[in-house]
């Protein structure tokens, strides 16, 4: 039981309640980093990271919080989280933190780290947030990575900067699609992905 | 010198728009698209928002956190590089105008407060103001310059929320894809608005 009930809270995020498509979280600061997988990458496991401490932090103080300032507290916890993933990427990996630029510090105000912390880990155990955290970073990789995936390979041919499809340029057949590489192909791709989970996924679909 | 002020008010406006170029704001942006007068409303509270936190962030950033930047108080306070705080104190200033500003529409332009409610809070977790400010620091904008920047990315977000209200308020009337009703077509109005805003790329200033 208790297992199942810990599945459900990490798995349910990714595809029956997912943050971007779902519940409209946390498109603010990644879109514009999905042009490349290695960038896509290294967001996706920093808000994973980042939701899964808030969400356990918050849960574990959850009772002595005060509730007209748990908006600041939670602020805190959140920015103090992402100093601290904003320095370890200077530190180890500064060539993708420099791409990255201001959207690391962005991960702060990501909605998604906000409304679990909120929503979730003010009501819930520390391991229940924790995992909900863990679950809602991935259902948000999730989105990340298909659209990373997408634009790489039709944008320039490569995946993770290596070559799959040998480009026209330099003697082969892919004619790149430089829409891809832009920033609108973003909001094409997610709003063709939501239309896909919710054609397999009837239940979803918004009455207007 | 006035000419500098002007192509980066138009570049912060429509070459760099917060919300079509670089995706912030997205969450309120998506949500509060759903009719003209709430957008109004936000456009205007961000537009607001943005030409105070910018340039109060740009101070402290100039005279506090900067490597270096403790040198007016003591000559030998020159090696502090409190720079690593940057975020911390750019999102409690954030939180700190927004209840200020708050406070003084209630007290002085009571109309003003009312039609705003309660997108005030709101905007404090909104990613754009915080880019606004990041944004200032890696590009090492001046105190007028980045009064000049956060008002015009205040505007042109305003702009883009305000647009978009527009064309979903006409959706109202079409026939679209049941999968796609709701957020989906959203998402793919807002690809085609940011194609829009891109042929403005090619304005040489």
């Amino acid at each position: 039981m208790a297992t199942s009930k810990a599945r459900r809270i990490l798995l349910d995020p990714v595809f029956n309640n997912n943050p971007i498509t779902l519940q409209v979280l946390g498109i603010c600061s990644a879109l514009a980093v999905t042009s490349k997988m290695e960038t896509t990458l290294v967001m996706a496991v920093a808000v994973i990271f980042v939701t899964a401490l808030a969400n356990l932090s918050v849960s574990l103080i959850r009772n002595a919080i005060p509730s007209s300032i748990r908006i600041i507290v939670q602020m805190t916890i959140i920015a103090s989280l992402v100093i601290l993933v904003d320095q370890v990427l200077r530190a180890y990996l500064f060539e993708v933190s420099k791409q990255l630029s201001v959207f690391v510090g962005l991960i702060i105000t990501n909605c998604i780290v906000m409304g679990r912390a909120e929503g979730f880990a003010m009501k819930n155990g520390p391991w229940d947030s924790f995992l909900d955290g863990i679950g809602n970073g991935l259902g948000y990789s999730f989105i990340l990575i298909v659209v990373g995936v997408i634009r790489e390979l039709s944008g320039s041919g490569k995946l993770f900067g290596v070559e799959i499809l040998k480009l026209s340029t330099e003697q082969g057949w892919y004619v790149s699609n430089g829409l891809m590489l832009l920033p609108p192909s973003a909001f094409f791709i997610i709003g063709l992905t939501i239309w896909a989970i919710r054609t397999w996924k009837p239940e979803q679909i918004e009455e207007s | 010198m006035l000419e500098t002020y002007l192509s980066l008010f138009v570049k912060s406006v429509f070459l760099e728009n917060l919300a079509l170029a670089f995706f912030l704001g997205m969450c309120t942006f998506l949500a509060v698209s759903k009719n003209m007068e709430t957008a109004l409303g936000l456009g205007f509270a961000v537009m607001v928002i943005q030409g105070i936190t910018v340039p109060a962030n740009n101070v402290i950033y100039q005279y506090l956190l900067k490597p270096g930047a403790l040198a007016w108080v003591d000559a030998s306070y020159q090696s502090i590089d409190l720079s690593f705080l940057g975020l911390i104190s750019y999102i409690g200033v954030i939180a700190a105008m927004v209840q200020i500003l708050e406070l003084a529409l209630d007290r002085f332009v009571p109309r003003l407060y009312q039609a705003l409610g309660i997108f005030l809070p709101l905007i404090t977790v909104n990613c754009a103001i915080l880019a606004g400010s990041l944004f200032m620091v890696e590009r090492d904008y001046n105190l007028a310059e980045s009064t000049v920047f956060g008002f015009g990315s205040g505007l042109g977000w305003a702009l883009a929320i305000v647009a978009m209200a527009g064309v979903r308020g006409k959706l109202k009337y079409s026939n679209v894809p049941p999968g796609l009703r709701g957020l989906g077509i959203t998402f793919i109005i807002a690809g085609l608005m940011a194609l829009a805003f891109m042929s403005f790329a090619g304005i040489q200033l």
